[in-house]
Parts: structure tokens; C-alpha cells; sequence
């Protein structure tokens, strides 16, 4: 019979089922942080249990690490928050005491948010599970994984046991036929998938984007897509391997070489649904209709294109709805009907595991290029994803033009995307960011967030207010 | 894990879609490296007029009192009722944990995140889905009637109303043994440990590639 890329994933994956599809699902790939992994190692040191595969751990410090001034002391001092640095440095006791494969520590040159740097160091690789204590795990579904968040709880069973105990989810296709336009990005497709399924819309399935659009993309608009996933209400979204899948992991430092490697991409070649699978449910896009989009409220499916106005409560029918977008627009300090092109911001934010990688920072350098921040614009910041891209960023110049241009250029971490360390917006600022969510308080309280893509967020920073990024290009 | 099995209890109204792990813990407290002591911080944005701080004693900070759940009426409400897609965002434990520490022992919602709905039963909470119709009544009952009380039989696998009617609800067989027995996940999935030593081996053998040292 036809598979889904999701049936084979499951099904390489089964290590015991029971009568009612509970299943045992083998864990490759465990990926670790500070913030959601101290109560799991605690867990399991208290039960007296022993981690199952070492080797199946990455770990690095991201969520809670500051973003400048990383040189004003030795090591974990330069956290100055006494809370951030104790969970970063309980991290660091636990995988001394542990173990891992790798472990990227605070200030560690290849250190960085999680799901940029499992995938650029070859960790994250085609038909893995990939779990960690974060809900953007989805990232690496790019790479044709079984992907997805967890809690603590089931860290510490991953831990344990190399398992998760797993439902199998229903499947959705969603297919992306055409040519995106000019300035329209994989931000853009993931917020318009969004915006027609509703941030509930995958509840219950894993998601496998296709159609000509995506193959079109890069890995790191792939990923782009995939971390949304999880915004659209799926605990996992994936993209079938094909050359560029390939070619994006040859040399990386966990790829396999040689024989292993000519083995490997065999496999991997087959990571693709078969001609005729079955989805439970299919929605499809063309292209060519989606325009850069920018968010008005506060979850992501309350979100518009640029050349739109902020919807208008009054037109809706759906009492809990409509009540549900008047608080998010009183919160958001907006007014219903205004052009979204007249709404001015305040701060600027290029970074997290959405929009961090090189090519988010080469797309919003191309913007900037020669220009500069808006003077009402009280601060624009360019977090690279990792050390890795920041340091290819250096190499390519693109930190002279943020700077040049006036942003401030920054070391890698999450940063404003959560705002846990001192990164975050003050009540009632307006901000353009290229991050996931935007959450009440969720980049800091009260601040008010507007998700774009890189080049979105750079053409905002330049006109003080948000702007068709098309008509800058 | 504490068991669940059955369980009368006040019922409070949250009635918003959407309600996201930001929202029902704020990411300044989930610096914490315990597991206890969520529950002053549930909620806080909503809960109190100024910023919290991890760490700080919330008794004396001004609540607000628009807040549905500073009412008196749900002081000690111990099951929520609220909208669509409750539990949505970040994968984060830590809003579980505030919601049971706050007093909730079970949420009855139109439909639940996917992340959330898991964590609440590794921490004996039991999410239920209702349809919209019947969490509509429950909504409007509530609002009617002080000190409205539902009761939740797990064995029975319904709701019941204070004017008798029962709201059949689904759960897994596996995840409502567990609730039943409070059981640990760890020690059941290590019954198989040998299948699972075995699969183990023939991954090493078959695709290598997944097994860098
Ligand atoms: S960048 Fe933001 S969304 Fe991504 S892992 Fe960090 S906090 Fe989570």
C-alpha cells in the first residue's frame, strides 16, 4: 500500500504497540537546554536511574543567556541574573555528571538556540526522531524527522528509556504550488498557512508540507516552515528529502562519511510519501497568492497581509471570537480598519530559531544595505542563531551593514523571541520581530509583538513603521 | 503521581480560546529548577496589577480584580472550564504544574493543545473535551449559579451535572490506567526494556549512521 513520509517515520520507529495503538517509539536524537532539562536530570538521579544512550544527547544553553558583554567576566559570571545563571550552570553539573555527544556550554564558539545548532552540525539527520523540551522542536521536520516538543516529564522518559510512549497522530498535506513572489519568504508561507488553518487547525496531526513552492525552498526556509508548525497547532510538521536535503548535509560535523554516508543517502532517498498516499486531510496554497504578512493580535493565525487594514471585530460572528479580537486589539493598542503599512514600532527584532540563520541575516542585510534605522525607532537587534552563523555572518560583512545601518549586533541565544534574559520590551512597546509568537507578555510584559520575516522586520526598521518590503527591494 | 479516580469539585470559568502556556505561566518563573511552587504565579499577568518576579511572595502584590479567577465565588475551584485550543505555545511543564498547584485537578475545554493535553496526565491532571454545545451550557450554568460544582468519574468516564445529566467524555485506555494507579511511566515502559535493547541493536546494525560516538 501508498505511505505517507509519516507512516515510514512511525513505522521505522515502533519498538512495541499495544491493542490500542499506544505505541513505544524509539528516541534517536535528544536535544537539551537549561530551561525545561533540571527537573528531568533531578528526576532521574532521585529514582536512581541511569541514563539509556548518551550518545543520543546534544545539549547547549540558550534560553536564559545573555546577548552582549559576554567578555566582562570569566564564564557563567557574565550571567548577571543569579537565576538564569544557576539553571545554566545546573546544565553544565548535570552533563559533566551525564554525559552527551555534544555539548555547546555558554560562550562555546558553535553554542546557540537548539534547533539552529543540532541541524548545522549534522546532528539532526533525515528519518531521526528528533524530541527536546521545546515546542519548536518541529525545526527539524526540514529534514524529513519525526520531530516534535515534549515535556519534562517525558525528558526525564527519554532520558530513561530512549522511548516516548506515542499515539500515532492523523496526517495532513499541505501543498504549496507555484512561484512565491518577490520578497515573500517561508515566514510568510508558514504565517498565511496559519492564518487559513487557525492556530488549531493541525491539533491532532503531523503536517507534511509539499507542492512546488517547497521544494523551491532552501533548509533554511524549511526549517522556517517547520518551526511554525508547532503555531498552527501541529506537535510536528515535515518535508520530504530531496537533493537539497542532501547536499546540505554532506560535510557536517555528525554527518556519516564513506560507505556510511553512500548507505545513508540511500536511505534517506526513500523518505518521501509514496505516489497515491492517503492524508486525512489536505489544504492546498498557490504561491503566487501569498503576500508578506505581517500579525494585528495576539496569537499567530491573527495575521494579515501588508497591504491590509486590522480586521474589524464589528464584521465578526462568532461572539467568543469577536470578543477574543477585541481584547487582542485592545492590548495590541490598536484600531480596527487601520492600514497596517500606518502602524509605527518601536523596537526591531531579527533572531530566534524561526529567522536566525544566515540566510534570514543575509535577506535582512540586503534591505538595510546602504540605509538606515528609522530615528523613532528606539533599538534594532540582529541575534545570530549560533556562533557558527554569526561568525559566517562576520566573514560575509553582514554585521558591518546591521551596525552601519544602526542595529546592534549581538551574540547568539533566543533572546527577545521569550525575552528570559535582559532582552525584552517594556509595557506597551511595539515591536517588529521575526520570531513565532505573539503571545501576551511574550516579549516581555505588555510589550506588543508583530511576527514578520527577516526582510519584513528590516524594511519596518528602516521606515519606522511597517512597510511592503516589496517596494523596498 | 497522585491518582485520579473520581473528584467533585467547584468549577471555574476561563472563557477564552487560545489560552497559551505564556499566558498561564510567564517565562520569568520558569527559571526555577524545582517543580513545586508555580502555583502564587498562575496566571500572573492576568492574575495581578504590577510585573512579577520570580522568588518574590505574592501576597501582598495588588490583584486584579477583573480577573475571573480572583473572584471570591472560585476561591478554591479545583476544575477549570474554558474554550478552544487551551494549553497552546510552548511545550512548557511548568503550566501543569502552576494549574495543579494553583488547586486545578481536572479542565474541561472545547479542544486542547497537543503538548499540554499530554502534560496533564504525567502530572495527574485529567483534560477533558467536551463538545461546544454542552461546555456552552456548563458556561452559562456556572455564571448562573454560585458555587456550581461538577463531579468527574474517570472509571465512568463522564461528567456530571448538578441537575443530573452525565457528559460521556473520551480517554485512552493506557493513559486512564495510569490516572487510575498513578502510575509512573518510567517503570512501565522499563517492563520492556528488553525489546527495547533488542530494536536498539538491529538500528546500530541497519542504519549505523544514527549511532556516532
Ligand atoms: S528562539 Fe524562541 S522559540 Fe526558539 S527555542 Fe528559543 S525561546 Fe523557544
Amino acid at each position: 500500500m501508498a505511505q505517507t513520509l509519516y507512516d515510514k517515520l512511525w513505522q521505522n520507529h515502533v519498538v512495541h504497540q499495544e491493542d490500542d495503538g499506544t505505541a513505544l517509539i524509539y528516541i534517536d536524537r535528544h536535544l537539551v537546554h537549561e530551561v525545561t532539562s533540571p527537573q528531568a536530570f533531578e528526576g532521574l538521579k532521585l529514582a536512581g536511574r541511569k541514563p539509556w544512550r548518551i550518545s543520543s544527547i546534544v545539549a547547549t544553553a540558550d534560553h536564559n543567556t545573555p546577548t552582549d558583554h559576554w567578555d566582562k567576566a570569566e564564564g557563567t559570571a557574565a550571567i548577571d541574573d543569579p537565576i538564569s545563571r544557576q539553571q545554566v550552570e545546573t546544565l553544565d553539573a548535570n552533563i559533566r555528571a551525564v554525559g552527551a555527544l555534544a555539548y555547546f556550554p555558554f560562550k562555546d564558539a558553535r553554542q546557540g538556540i537548539v534547533h539552529v545548532v543540532g541541524p548545522e552540525n549534522g546532528a539532526t539527520l533525515p528519518g531521526m526522531t528528533v524530541v527536546c523540551g521545546d515546542s519548536h522542536t518541529s525545526t527539524h521536520g526540514a529534514f524529513a524527522c519525526m520531530a516534535h516538543g515534549i515535556g519534562t516529564s517525558e525528558v526525564e522518559h527519554v532520558l530513561a528509556t530512549q522511548c516516548l510512549v506515542q499515539k500515532k497522530s492523523k496526517s495532513m498535506l499541505i501543498r504549496v504550488d507555484g512561484e512565491l513572489g518577490r520578497g515573500v519568504t517561508a515566514k510568510d508561507v508558514a504565517l498565511a498557512i496559519i492564518g487559513r488553518i487557525g492556530t488549531a487547525g493541525g491539533t491532532g496531526y503531523a503536517i507534511e508540507f509539499a507542492g512546488s513552492a517547497i521544494r523551491g525552498l532552501s533548509m533554511e526556509g524549511r526549517m522556517t516552515l517547520c518551526n511554525m508548525a508547532i503555531e498552527a497547532g501541529a506537535r510536528m510538521g515535515f518535508v520530504a528529502v530531496d537533493d537539497t536535503t542532501i547536499d546540505y548535509l554532506r560535510g557536517r560535523p555528525f554527518s556519516p562519511t564513506g560507505e556510511i554516508w553512500d548507505k545513508a543517502v540511500a536511505y534517506w532517498r526513500t523518505l518521501t510519501s509514496d505516489e497515491g498516499a492517503q492524508f486525512d486531510r489536505v489544504v492546498e496554497l498557490s504561491a503566487a497568492d501569498i503576500a508578506p504578512q505581517v500579525t494585528w493580535g495576539t496569537s499567530p493565525e491573527m495575521v494579515v497581509p501588508v497591504t491590509a487594514t486590522v480586521p474589524d471585530p464589528a464584521k465578526e460572528t462568532d461572539p467568543v471570537k469577536r470578543e477574543g479580537m477585541e481584547r487582542a486589539l485592545q492590548y495590541m493598542g490598536l484600531v480596527p480598519n487601520t492600514p497596517i503599512s500606518e502602524i509605527a514600532i518601536d523596537k526591531v527584532f531579527i533572531g530566534s530559531c524561526t529567522n536566525s540563520r544566515i540566510e534570514d541575516l543575509r535577506a535582512a542585510a540586503a534591505v538595510l544595505k546602504g540605509r538606515r534605522v528609522a530615528a523613532s525607532v528606539k533599538l534594532a537587534l540582529a541575534v545570530p542563531g549560533s556562533g557558527l552563523v554569526k561568525r559566517q555572518a562576520e566573514e560575509e560583512g553582514l554585521d558591518r551593514i546591521f551596525v552601519a545601518a544602526g542595529f546592534e549586533w549581538r551574540e547568539p541565544g533566543c533572546s527577545m523571541c521569550l525575552a528570559m534574559n535582559a532582552d525584552r520590551l517594556e509595557p506597551g512597546e511595539r515591536c517588529a520581530s521575526t520570531s513565532n509568537r505573539n503571545f501576551e507578555g511574550r516579549q516581555g510584559p505588555g510589550g506588543r509583538t508583530h511576527l514578520v520575516s527577516p526582510q519584513m522586520a528590516a524594511a519596518a526598521a528602516i521606515a519606522g513603521h511597517f512597510a511592503d518590503v516589496r517596494e523596498a527591494l | 503521581m497522585e491518582k485520579f479516580v473520581k473528584l467533585e469539585g467547584l468549577v471555574a470559568p476561563l472563557d477564552r480560546n487560545n489560552v497559551d502556556t505564556d499566558a498561564i505561566i510567564p517565562k520569568q518563573f520558569l527559571k526555577s529548577i524545582k517543580r513545586s511552587g508555580f502555583g502564587p504565579n498562575a496566571f500572573d499577568e492576568w492574575r495581578y496589577l504590577d510585573v512579577g518576579q520570580p522568588g518574590q511572595d505574592c501576597s501582598p502584590r495588588p490583584k486584579n480584580p477583573d480577573f475571573v479567577l480572583n473572584q471570591p465565588r472560585y476561591q478554591g475551584a479545583q476544575v477549570l472550564l474554558t474554550r478552544q485550543n487551551f494549553g497552546c505555545g510552548s511545550s512548557r511543564e511548568h503550566a501543569p504544574w502552576a494549574l495543579l498547584d494553583f488547586g486545578f485537578k481536572a479542565i474541561i475545554a472545547e479542544s486542547f493543545a497537543d503538548i499540554f493535553f499530554n502534560n496533564c496526565f504525567k502530572n495527574g491532571i485529567l483534560p477533558i473535551v467536551l463538545p461546544a454545545a454542552e461546555v456552552d451550557a456548563l458556561f452559562a450554568q456556572v455564571e448562573a449559579t454560585p458555587g456550581y460544582t461538577l463531579t468527574v468519574d474517570l472509571p465512568a468516564q463522564a461528567v456530571m451535572r448538578p441537575d443530573g445529566k452525565a457528559m460521556p467524555f473520551q480517554v485512552d485506555a493506557f493513559r486512564k490506567e495510569c490516572l487510575l494507579n498513578g502510575w509512573d511511566d518510567i517503570g512501565l515502559t522499563l517492563r520492556h526494556a528488553d525489546k527495547i535493547r533488542a530494536f536498539e541493536e538491529r538500528r546500530r546494525v541497519e542504519q549505523p549512521w544514527l549511532f556516532a560516538q
